[in-house]
């Protein structure tokens, strides 16, 4: 625990596996999520929802509805016109074409799920019943579901406004293309697809609202990953002033970017709760989640890579088709974007060029899922890396190791304009091959082989960009705020603009806190997610929170413990420089034995009868930090998959996963981000697809249909790290949010392609299920 | 119609209607708003409960069918809940392990885990995943709520019998 009196530094409690804060209220049921919020006289919301992909509204018939027992109000998009603005998308970029999505449908309904009338009802069932009382006349239209075929010549197009259903292209080139292709001994093309996936939290969205007319007060209670940017959009779709409205996110039950968004939702509870002074509820049922819900991923690239026989790679072109779905949500456009800048992965290629076609379709919006635009330019720059040793028949660990920038050049200007701040691929590489004992992997797969049964082995060396951002790269900005108030009695409060839900700030935050004050992290609470108690702040995605917000509070610790340094060495007549806070107390480096209690120290801050001279009472500090540079974690991961050719069957045998996201501060949480990360791709390489049928309805609409991986779907996985600091912010800290969701994709079928290499198999796309499999062996089988 | 159980030791006896949802009596008439609701199809377990020992998914069990019943809910497992902190082995060791993330699967996890120990006391990892395989989380992938089953199948061993 905390270090005694007399050690050098406190090393106590950053790195240190410490169980979570958070966990005695979850673990026993007390902890607070939306659907568990009641209020007096709380009524229930329930959507109708669109059938169609895409259908002209004739006519909505509420009548039925308006007299069923228990039913409060019904409400079309005709009785909100002109009092909610359409759902926000904050992207701004050179012609890009917008289509906001309307709090309800009025005229026309683009995808399947969208909202065209709500009921309230006292109770949730009366409200479900209700909602089958709604009759809506629909015209259908054509549906546009292939994004390819959305672009080309006579498809409709979805929003009339604009000529045609291609939102916007973006294109990124960096060094000499032209050159780098005619000096290539080989070019290497291959179309590889990420598919749409879902993100399912487990707990779905949810929303309560409460106006209170006296104070002129609107409380909005939302899982959310951004409660403040969901505040200010709230009041500017709402025409409501800022300071009047009231955002919590309480206890979320997971996000991976579905939360970090502004809905249609939230801001018609909100507009019910003040029309109908009445608080009001509307929990996300799983099929909605599934349907008005952001999805990921969906992209289709044409790659074309030029190698010289050596393996060294020379350049590399792709063509990427983004399918957006019918309306923007907040980031849509921005997501494809980010695979373009993340697409030479840790490679030294000159030369890039990535040319983005984001594309309107009559599904949901895609958005920022786990990850968000770098998972797949991972998985293409590593299925690329893959592809150059198949053909020039090398180890796929000697060519990445060949195309790798060394330690000291770095920081590195990648050729898509990013500077990568610190890595050591080589090492990481190194020492995953050593985990899981790559030569004997490969003479076992020999050995195997001989036998007809069919090892693969795949790598992935992944480098992601995260710590998102510096406000010049984010729409909202990329900065983030941390507060310390150390109370009277020197207890400790911090307030992280950080709003988490499930990464354990509440943990790690006080582990920091506690390690710089000398205390325990008993002593620190971690306050979150009120926009009334906390400063403004950004939130919680992109891997930012430890290394922006935590840096915020960092900032501010610092202050703090310089003030009560002042504080202390007035009271002991020493030199403020020379304070050391530990165990509790503060004292001299000089005069160790003199030491004050740290409560003591706080207290004198406030009672204020003898403080230095120009110091104000009190004690707390704020910080707002802007970031210099995102930060670029990165690591090796090695998949051992055994495919059954008579069935198709893909069981993951190994997973070796060596991940570098700087200094750590808690091991353990590390490690549960890394598995879950990991997990979540596996979902992407092996189960999850979300599927359109031709009409546009969505055949993945439940769980019952949509596949995430279960425990026995998954070996142990095997992590190690290594440890290469960012100097982009001073505790030398990256993220670990996302990693294993970027890195490990392309390590999963990268080894699926492996064991199917003695059929000819070149690539697969994910995900990898039996059918796939079976077909490519049998096609593989049949040709011979 | 009119119920009699206990929940978590306590009798109740409540009239509901005869389509209110098992999830849903326990957390809107009870007010025992752990039993989480993930997916109303009772494929995702969130809402697990112990129903006369065993385990149920209470979104897709009707409150009359728990007529007569001895029901448990995450609220009552731990071993004297009023002691304050007697933590049951298994909330004890997904706390140590850290089993848990966002927390939303938590409660089904443990009392399914809790199902799974008293059936199997002994379970080996690939019987954990098996047992648990009615359960889905999404934030852990699933290894440190192996860890933690494992920690509380060791802890309850010599104890194994004198629990109910």
């Amino acid at each position: 625990m905390a270090a005694g009196v007399g050690t050098a530094a406190p090393k106590g409690h950053i790195g240190r596996a410490m169980k979570r804060k958070e966990d005695p209220r979850l673990i026993q049921g007390l902890g607070r999520y939306v659907e568990d919020i009641a209020l007096p006289g709380m009524v229930y919301a329930g959507i109708v929802r669109s059938p169609h992909a895409h259908a002209k509204i004739r006519s909505i018939d509420t009548s039925k509805a308006q007299t069923a027992p228990g039913v409060v109000a019904v409400l079309t998009g005709e009785d909100i016109r002109g009092a909610i603005a359409p759902v926000p998308c904050a992207i701004q970029m050179p012609d890009l074409k917008m289509a906001l999505r309307p709090v309800l449908a009025t005229d026309r309904v683009r995808c399947v799920g969208e909202g065209v009338a709500v009921v309230v009802g006292s109770d949730k069932y009366a409200v479900r019943d209700a909602l089958d009382l709604i009759e809506v006349d629909y015209a259908p239209l054509p549906a546009v579901v292939d994004p390819e075929k959305a672009i080309s010549k006579g498809a409709s197009v979805i929003h009339s406004q604009h000529k045609d259903n291609v939102a916007y292209k973006w294109e990124l080139e960096g060094g000499d293309l032209k050159k780098a292709f005619a000096q290539a001994d080989k070019v290497i093309r291959q179309r590889m697809i990420n598919q749409r996936l879902i993100p399912v939290p487990m707990e779905t969205r949810g929303v309560v609202a409460e106006y209170r007319a006296g104070e002129k007060k609107l409380t909005v209670w939302s899982a959310t990953q951004i409660p403040h940017l969901l505040r200010t959009q709230l009041a500017a779709m709402l025409g409501a002033p800022e300071h009047s409205v009231q955002v919590i996110a309480p206890e979320v039950g997971g996000g991976f970017g579905s939360k970090l968004n502004v809905y249609a939702e939230e801001a018609l509870v909100a507009h019910l709760a003040m029309r109908l002074a009445k608080p009001v509820k509307w929990i996300e049922s799983r099929r909605e989640n599934f349907q008005a819900t952001i999805h990921g991923r969906d992209q289709i690239v044409d790659a074309e890579v030029a190698v010289k026989n050596d393996g060294t790679l020379l350049g590399l072109r792709c063509r990427v088709i983004a399918d957006l779905g019918a309306y923007f949500q907040l980031l849509t456009p921005l997501v494809p974007t980010l695979t373009g800048l993340m697409i030479a992965g840790c490679y030294k290629i000159p030369a890039v060029r990535v040319e983005i076609t984001g594309v309107f379709t009559n599904k949901m919006a895609t958005d920022a899922y786990r990850g968000a635009g770098r998972p797949e330019a991972t998985y293409i720059i590593e299925r690329v890396l893959d592809l150059v040793a198949a053909e020039l028949k090398k180890d796929p660990a000697e060519v990445r190791r060949k195309n790798f920038p060394k330690p000291k050049e770095f920081p590195y200007a990648a050729p898509t304009g990013l500077v990568y701040d610190s890595a050591d691929y080589q090492t990481s590489l190194d020492t995953a091959l050593k985990l899981a004992n790559y030569p004997k992997l490969r003479q076992e797969q020999d050995r195997l082989r001989k036998k007809g049964r069919y090892m693969g082995i795949g790598l992935s060396t992944y480098v992601e960009v995260c710590g998102m951002g510096p406000s010049s790269a984010m729409p909202a900005g990329g900065w983030e705020s941390g507060t310390v108030r150390v109370e009277p009695t020197g207890k400790v409060t911090v307030l992280t603009g950080s709003s988490p839900h499930g990464q354990g700030q509440e943990t790690t935050f006080a582990q920091i806190a506690a390690e710089m004050l000398g205390l325990d992290p008993e002593d620190v609470n971690v306050l979150h997610g009120d926009t009334t108690a906390v400063p403004y702040g950004i939130g919680t995605f992109g891997s930012r929170a430890t290394a922006v917000g935590g840096t915020a509070m960092y900032l501010s610790l610092v202050k703090v413990r310089d003030k009560l340094s002042q504080m202390a060495g007035h009271i002991l007549a020493e030199d403020p420089k020379k304070m050391v806070f530990e165990g509790g107390k503060v004292y001299s480096k000089s005069a160790p034995k003199k030491s004050l209690d740290f409560a003591a120290v706080v207290g004198a801050a406030y009672t204020a009868k003898t403080l230095p001279a120009g110091m104000e009472p009190g004690v707390e500090a704020t910080t707002f930090f802007e970031p210099s540079n995102f930060v670029f974690p990165f690591g090796a991961h090695i998949c051992v998959v055994e495919v059954d050719a008579e069935t198709g069957d893909v069981r993951l045998q190994k997973y070796v996963a060596v991940d570098d996201c700087g200094n750590v501060i808690n091991p353990l949480l590390v490690d549960g981000q890394i598995h879950g990360g990991i997990v979540q791709s596996v979902g992407q390489a092996m189960f999850e697809e979300a599927v359109y049928d031709e009409q546009g309805q969505l055949i993945t609409g439940e769980l019952m249909d949509y596949a995430i991986p279960r425990a026995a779907d998954l070996p142990r996985i095997q992590t190690a790290r290594t440890v290469t600091p960012s100097p982009v912010n001073p505790m030398g800290v990256k993220g670990v949010g996302e990693a294993g969701t970027i890195g490990s994709t392309p390590a999963i079928v990268n080894a699926v392609v492996d064991a199917l290499a003695p059929f000819g198999v070149r690539h697969v796309d994910m995900p990898v299920k039996r059918e796939r499999i079976w077909r490519l062996i049998r096609q593989a089988r049949e040709g011979r | 119609m009119d119920i009699q159980l206990r929940v978590n030791g306590k009798p109740q006896h409540s009239a509901v209607e005869p389509r209110l949802l098992l999830v849903h009596y326990l957390r809107d008439v009870l007010g025992l708003t752990g039993t989480h609701v993930g997916c109303e199809t009772s494929i995702c377990g969130a809402c697990t409960v112990l129903m006369d020992g065993r385990a149920v998914k209470s979104c897709t069990v009707l409150a009359v069918q728990s007529d007569g019943a001895d029901v448990t809910t995450i609220e009552g497992l731990a071993w004297a809940p009023e002691a304050g902190g007697a933590l049951h082995p298994v909330q004890e060791g997904f706390w140590e392990k850290h089993g848990l993330q966002c927390g939303f699967c938590t409660p089904g996890m443990i009392l399914s885990a809790v199902n799974l120990l008293q059936n199997n006391p002994e379970p080996t990892e690939a019987q954990i995943r098996q047992g648990i395989g009615g359960n889905l989380c999404r934030c852990t992938g699933y290894q440190h709520i192996v860890d933690a089953v494992q920690f509380a199948a060791k802890k309850m061993r010599p104890k194994a019998k004198s629990r109910k």
